[in-house]
């Protein structure tokens, strides 16, 4: 009954709308685009644009006529750090990557100035998708280092827009960090939202490798692959991590003004554990709600709203996971509140399961735990646990019965390649494996990665499951064995 | 500083030293070369006269000399038209070089004009872009090293860097197969035809570039795009007016047998 009323309430506002000559966006056919975007000559004073370094957004213009805004923005080459211990010569936008976030109105006319410093190794010019006419401004601010140039544009069509360098090699000039945001407000201007947030996701390319310390230059190779070494937002591993993590209180309505400068990638931008209430998608007119991961080209961008409910680290990430992982693209958005238990509980039970595979035997692992901390096992003991460690963690590919998949998983059945050394079988499960090996006579080239998450214990029990199991030459690996593998594993090369 | 008598002794005393100074030219023999840039009137390749070029760069002290006998060129003097405001500029006087300027490093912050003139005052010529490029081609051991992706990364690595840090002084590096000097990692070279480089300044029009607007003479594309330092010298140059100066441009000058 109450919600009946409150429907026909809702109803009734949007009728009182349409008599207002605010047409609701979703019911309207468009906005008519540029051909309706010439509100007229500027009004009053010209204003200086306020340009902000990310993650910060400049505020609302707060205008209701257009205005002649005064953009002044210097490309500035300079090293900084894109890891920890790894340094790169970015070219930037104001000094920062992304470069500033420049916010203007529907209708402005906006007098731009590009300044090159003087200690610019490179000519550098602007690309801004929000400005209507050939090049988007690149001819017009083609600019010597020393030197500035101006153009003026009216900025026809609302929306966020990216902006870059597209001096030759375009490529470059983009992969070295040259882009930045540029939001148009629609002229009744953007719901209020008590944080904005500006977040640029970019593909670079070192040719030294993820992490690798030092001065790292630019790879053209690599970059011509479109085989990044990170994925980053803002720039730099840890530009939105542990201090400079984006901060929101709980109850705060948030809004992230997300670009993708690329040069090569596409992002599937995701928030972890929020749900995108609206997401203006591709950075235009209309929102689409309820938004799990929203994908951002190259050279493209989107607004995002979210309501805070529950306290806590919230990771971005491209969704492409691999590059949050491994090449960076990871920023941390810190919510401070009171908990709220009834909405999301934090973790309630922590016990083991490892599924109907292993509950005849879950009592060997019990008994192994106990035994192991009273001392060492039995190598029968062992065996038994690792049997159902085995069930649980490896025969997913190795398969339950030792076989493996011909081609794809080897045998561990039989297999002569562990007759010759039985220490590669802990040291396998520890660091993993990686490139050709033949197996019985099949030759196998895949990836097994590292089982390192797994206990001394436990790597010495499967090991040993698996030399006394199916025509293997038996044998034993205690648990000072496999910390010992452990221990000289981690100082191997990370990489080889 | 200058009285009239001491500046005329000072005038010959450089002069006569300068000469000594810019002796060193190396003879390049010339030939078939082919350039990144297709020229629409030469599709096959550029044929290079045999020509010399000088050792390094020019130094401080070689245009120091070069704007005592010639004081139109001092900072002073020399009209906007033909050289900006900041000409110079790093000289501690129009006829002093100062800290900033020290004699042996390459001399910065010159003009097109005032570069064209330095040359003709020596009795050569600022070398054409396809002169330049031809001798730049060479690493130490080859004369057309190009392909080699290891050496256009070593030359790419010092065009993406800024040049907020002082220069070396010129003649340090090693002579490259012909015995010519410093033509990568010092200082960006002023050519003579720079301006007859136009590649549209929106790097991405291909084909589409109003190709009327260039007289005919540099309807041009790049044949190799992966040579990253190629396309940077040509937009680097075809930034530039005859009037510019900058903090990382300098020259040098080439002379026909």
């Amino acid at each position: 009954m109450r919600k009946h009323t409150l429907t026909l309430l809702l109803m009734m506002a949007l009728v009182a709308g349409c008599g207002d000559g605010k047409i609701p966006v979703a019911d309207s056919p468009d906005t008519g685009g540029s051909a309706k975007g010439d509100f007229g000559p500027p009004q009053g004073d010209p204003v200086k644009a306020i340009l902000t370094s990310p993650p910060h957004v400049p505020p609302p213009t707060g205008r209701s006529t257009p205005a002649k805004v005064i953009v002044e923005l210097e490309v500035i080459e300079k090293e900084m750090a894109i890891s920890e211990g790894a340094t790169y010569t970015f070219w930037t936008f104001g000094g920062t990557v992304p470069g500033s976030f420049i916010r203007v109105r529907q209708g402005d006319t906006v007098e731009f100035h590009l300044m090159n410093a003087p200690d610019s190794k490179m000519p550098h010019n602007i690309d801004l998708h929000g400005v209507t006419g050939p090049g988007g401004g690149a001819a017009s601010t083609f600019t010597a280092p020393g030197h500035r140039s101006r153009f003026t544009f009216k900025a026809l069509n609302a929306g966020l827009y990216v902006y870059h360098c597209a001096t030759a090699p375009v490529g470059m000039h983009v992969a070295n960090g040259m882009y930045g945001l540029i939001l148009v407000e629609p002229p009744e201007g953007l719901p209020a939202v008590d944080r904005e947030y500006y977040v640029m996701q970019g593909d670079f390319y070192t040719t030294g490798r993820y992490r690798q310390k030092g001065h790292q230059p630019f790879d053209m190779e690599k970059a011509i692959d479109e085989h990044p070494t990170y994925v980053l937002f803002n720039g730099s591993e840890g530009a939105l991590t542990g201090d400079r993590a984006l901060a929101a209180k709980v109850g705060e309505q948030v809004r992230l003004y997300v670009g993708n400068g690329g040069p090569n990638l596409v992002s599937s931008f995701h928030l972890i554990g929020e749900i995108f209430d609206k997401v203006w998608f591709e950075g235009g007119t209309r929102f689409q709600e309820n938004v799990q991961t929203t994908l951002i080209p190259a050279g493209g961008a989107a607004m995002m709203d979210f309501h805070i409910e529950v306290p806590g680290s919230y990771i971005l990430v491209d969704h492409s996971i691999f590059r949050a992982f491994n090449k960076g693209a990871l920023a941390i958005l810190k919510a401070d509140g009171p908990e709220n238990k009834l909405i999301y509980s934090g973790k309630e039970v922590d016990e083991m399961y490892l599924g109907d595979r292993a509950l005849p035997n879950l009592a060997a692992v019990t008994a192994a735990a106990a035994a192991a901390k009273a001392g060492d096992l039995t190598t029968e003991q062992q065996i038994e646990a690792g049997k159902v460690l085995f069930a649980g963690t490896c025969s997913a590919c190795h398969q339950g019965d030792g076989r493996g998949l011909e081609g794809v998983f080897p045998p561990l059945e039989k297999s002569d390649w562990i007759a010759k050394d039985i220490r590669r079988v802990p040291t396998v499960i520890l660091q993993g494996l990686q490139g050709k090996v033949t197996v019985n006579g099949s030759e196998y080239n895949s990836v097994m990665p590292p089982m390192n998450q797994l206990t001394d214990d436990e790597v010495a029990n499967i090991s040993t499951y698996v030399l006394n199991s199916w025509g293997n030459p038996g044998g034993r690996v205690t648990k000072s064995e496999a910390a010992e593998i452990r221990r000289t594993s981690t100082q191997a090369p990370a990489e080889h | 500083m200058c009285q009239p008598a001491a500046l005329l002794g000072l005038l010959l005393a450089c002069s006569s030293s300068v000469a000594a100074e810019t002796s060193q030219w190396v003879d390049l023999p010339g030939g078939a070369f082919r350039s990144v840039l297709e020229l629409a009137d030469s599709p096959l390749g550029t044929g290079i006269a045999p020509f010399s070029m000088t050792l390094t760069p020019v130094t401080n002290r070689q245009f120091l000399g070069f704007v005592l006998a010639e004081p139109r060129w001092q900072r002073d003097r020399a009209p906007t038209t033909l050289a900006e405001a900041r000409y110079l500029s790093h000289w501690v006087s129009a006829t002093e070089l100062g800290n900033n300027a020290l004699p042996d490093w390459p001399v910065i912050w010159v003009s097109w004009h005032a570069a064209n003139s330095y040359c003709r005052w020596q009795g050569g010529r600022l070398p054409s872009w396809n002169e330049w490029e031809y001798a730049a081609a060479a690493d130490s051991t080859r004369f057309d090293a190009r392909d080699d992706p290891a050496w256009r990364e070593r030359i790419l690595a010092w065009y993406a860097r800024p040049s907020a840090t002082a220069l070396p002084s010129v003649g340090l590096g090693t002579p490259n197969a012909y015995g010519v000097k410093d033509l990568h990692g010092l200082v960006w070279e002023w050519v003579d035809d720079y301006s007859a480089l136009l590649v549209s300044s929106d790097n991405r029009e291909q084909g589409a570039a109003d190709q009327l607007k260039f007289c005919g003479a540099g309807a041009l594309s790049t044949s190799d795009r992966d040579n990253y330092a190629v396309l940077m010298r040509i937009a680097m140059l075809s930034s530039l007016e005859a009037e510019y100066v900058t903090g990382n441009l300098g020259f040098r000058c080439v002379r026909s047998p």
